[in-house]
């Protein structure tokens, strides 16, 4: 199920673990994720697939486990020693996280002026490309980012993490916050980026419709494991009571929430 | 028991502190001398600790040199001392009170702001975003703040020991009845080169102070708006008191015989 025969993964997570005080968000991770695949991460709020994101960007430290990138062993170098394998990184944060202090553009041409050393209006020119691609006028491009609305931060973001052309992306809830229509150009997007540049995708997601269109392999996080790997064709009858009671969206199951009544 | 259990604790916990800060301020210290460095966001910090400091810096400065001139006049016409009113007002401008309030002003003022700012990043994942960027935040945040601290509060300080004395002047001069020229010599006979660099060293150490405590409370800050308020607070508390500290040691060292 857990499909052990990529042979050079992009990355390779090996029985990850990372608790915060006793409590234990992941519980033994393992996931290989081939290149130019795209995998969709699905599960239930608070179940750590924010954390797992971190832990493989250096963010949070793994507690135990192995996390490889390109089959280089990062589990235990901070995001801020590992600037080489950084380079290969796209991230997409779930609350945008865009520099208040810069315009919209030079936020999404952050990268390659800092990371690449690109000229000011070069990059200027290719963050108003990338913009639009996200559907975002120049004119936005000069905005601040407290002047966005929250769907159009998460456009921003979202074009930030693709202008520096990364081999590997993380999107985290790349769609939450979009009207339908906005949310499925950027489905589209995505798909544009895994399968016309070979890019690697990791994206988290609640939204089922979007899981399946970006996702070549869906995975399920619940109590701190995948407890289903598949193939995104597959997930409607998975055959996994748990898969079964999230994909539909029940209360009734055994996903059990944390409610008193 | 518990009482002991309590000591322990606070004691563990300031080691803590302490351990983090120094980490913190080594590394940061490493990479201010290590390139590459962001000449956009020192001139701009600079700016903003030199240039937008000056008018409250300007009128902390006025007004202490007003009243020392006021106050010592008063304290030495007892004695018939009243000649040393220069003397005394361009001394404690340029040793104590320049340094030390111009000091006190900037850690409200800058310390506050770098502590919201860097604190505000942290906890919105902007300092994330930008590892993820390939962008230490300590070469990106921490460098510029600590590197404007440093050079621009000399430059501050120096103005306001400008200040403070001519504001001295203005009180002995239309208050006090000094005569202008000789109240001008009396202040120029009696200083000497190491009352000003003492007090522009002091300058450089409390810059430094104040733009350490600003990023490393913002920095390690945690727990949205109220951690962020927390950072503040904190920053400039810490800066206020660190100041006042090492102004003493400093004195001591440059001056005690
Ligand atoms: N820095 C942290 N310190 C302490 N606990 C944390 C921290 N980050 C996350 N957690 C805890 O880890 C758990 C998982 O968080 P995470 O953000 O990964 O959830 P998630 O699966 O992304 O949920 P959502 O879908 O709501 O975004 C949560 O219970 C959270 O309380
Ligand atoms: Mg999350």
């Amino acid at each position: 199920m857990f499909r052990m025969n990529i042979l050079s993964p992009k990355i390779h997570l090996k029985d990850v673990r990372k608790a915060f005080g006793d409590k234990q968000v992941l519980n033994g991770i393992d996931l290989d994720i081939a290149p130019a695949e795209s995998v969709v991460i699905i599960g239930g709020s608070g179940t750590g697939k924010s954390v797992l994101i971190k832990c493989i960007l250096g963010i949070l430290t793994a507690d135990s486990g192995t996390i490889e990138v390109d089959g280089t062993n990062v589990t235990h170098t901070p995001a801020a020693q590992r600037e080489a394998v950084n380079k290969k990184f796209g991230m997409l944060f779930q609350g945008a996280a865009l520099f208040d202090s810069l315009p919209v553009w030079e936020n999404v041409a952050f990268g390659l002026m800092q990371g690449e050393h690109m000229n000011r209006t070069e990059a200027k020119h290719r963050a108003l490309e990338t913009l639009a691609r996200v559907g975002l006028a120049p004119t936005v491009g000069e905005l601040s980012p407290s002047e966005l609305s929250g769907g159009m931060q998460k456009r921003v973001a979202l074009a930030r993490a693709i202008a520096g052309n990364p081999e590997i992306v993380f999107f985290d809830e790349p769609t939450t916050g979009l009207d339908p229509i906005m949310a499925d150009v950027i489905n589209d997007l995505i798909i544009a980026c895994v399968k016309d540049k070979g890019i690697t995708a990791l994206s988290i997601t609640h939204d089922m419709h979007s899981a399946r269109k970006i996702g070549d392999r869906i995975a399920m996080i619940y109590e701190g494991r995948l407890i289903w790997v598949g193939n995104a064709k597959d997930v409607d009858n998975a055959g996994n009571p748990y898969v079964d009671q999230f994909v539909h969206g029940r209360a009734e199951g055994p996903i059990k929430m944390q409610l008193r009544r | 028991m518990n009482f002991l259990a309590l000591i322990g604790r606070v004691v563990l916990g300031f080691l803590l502190h302490l351990g983090r800060l120094t980490i913190f301020a080594g590394a940061a210290v490493s990479h201010c001398v290590r390139p590459p460095l962001y000449p956009r966001l020192i001139g701009r910090q600079m700016i903003d600790i030199g240039y937008y400091s000056l008018p409250v810096v300007g009128l902390t400065a006025i007004f202490s040199g007003m009243v020392l001139a006021l106050q010592s006049y008063t304290g030495f016409a007892r004695f018939s001392a009243e000649s040393a009113v220069a003397n005394v007002v361009v001394l404690s401008m340029t040793r104590e009170l320049g340094p030390v309030l111009a000091g006190l002003m900037v850690a409200g003022r800058i310390g506050a702001s770098m502590a919201a700012e860097i604190g505000t990043m942290r906890v919105t994942e902007q300092i994330d975003a930008l590892t993820t960027l390939s962008t230490n935040p300590f070469k990106y945040l921490v460098v510029p703040r600590l590197l404007a601290g440093f050079f621009m509060l000399p430059l501050l300080v120096l103005v306001a020991d400008i200040i403070g004395v001519f504001g001295g002047y203005l009180v002995g001069v239309y208050k006090l009845g000094f005569n202008p020229g000789v109240y001008i010599n009396l202040t120029v006979d009696f200083l000497e080169p190491l009352d000003v660099i003492s007090g522009l060293v002091k300058a450089s150490v409390f810059g430094f102070i104040i733009a350490l405590m600003g990023c490393y409370n913002g920095y390690f800050s945690k727990g949205g708006a109220q951690g962020v308020g927390a950072a503040t607070t904190n920053a400039v508390v810490s800066a206020s008191i660190l100041i006042l500290i090492t102004n003493y040691i400093i004195t001591e060292l440059f001056f005690a015989i």
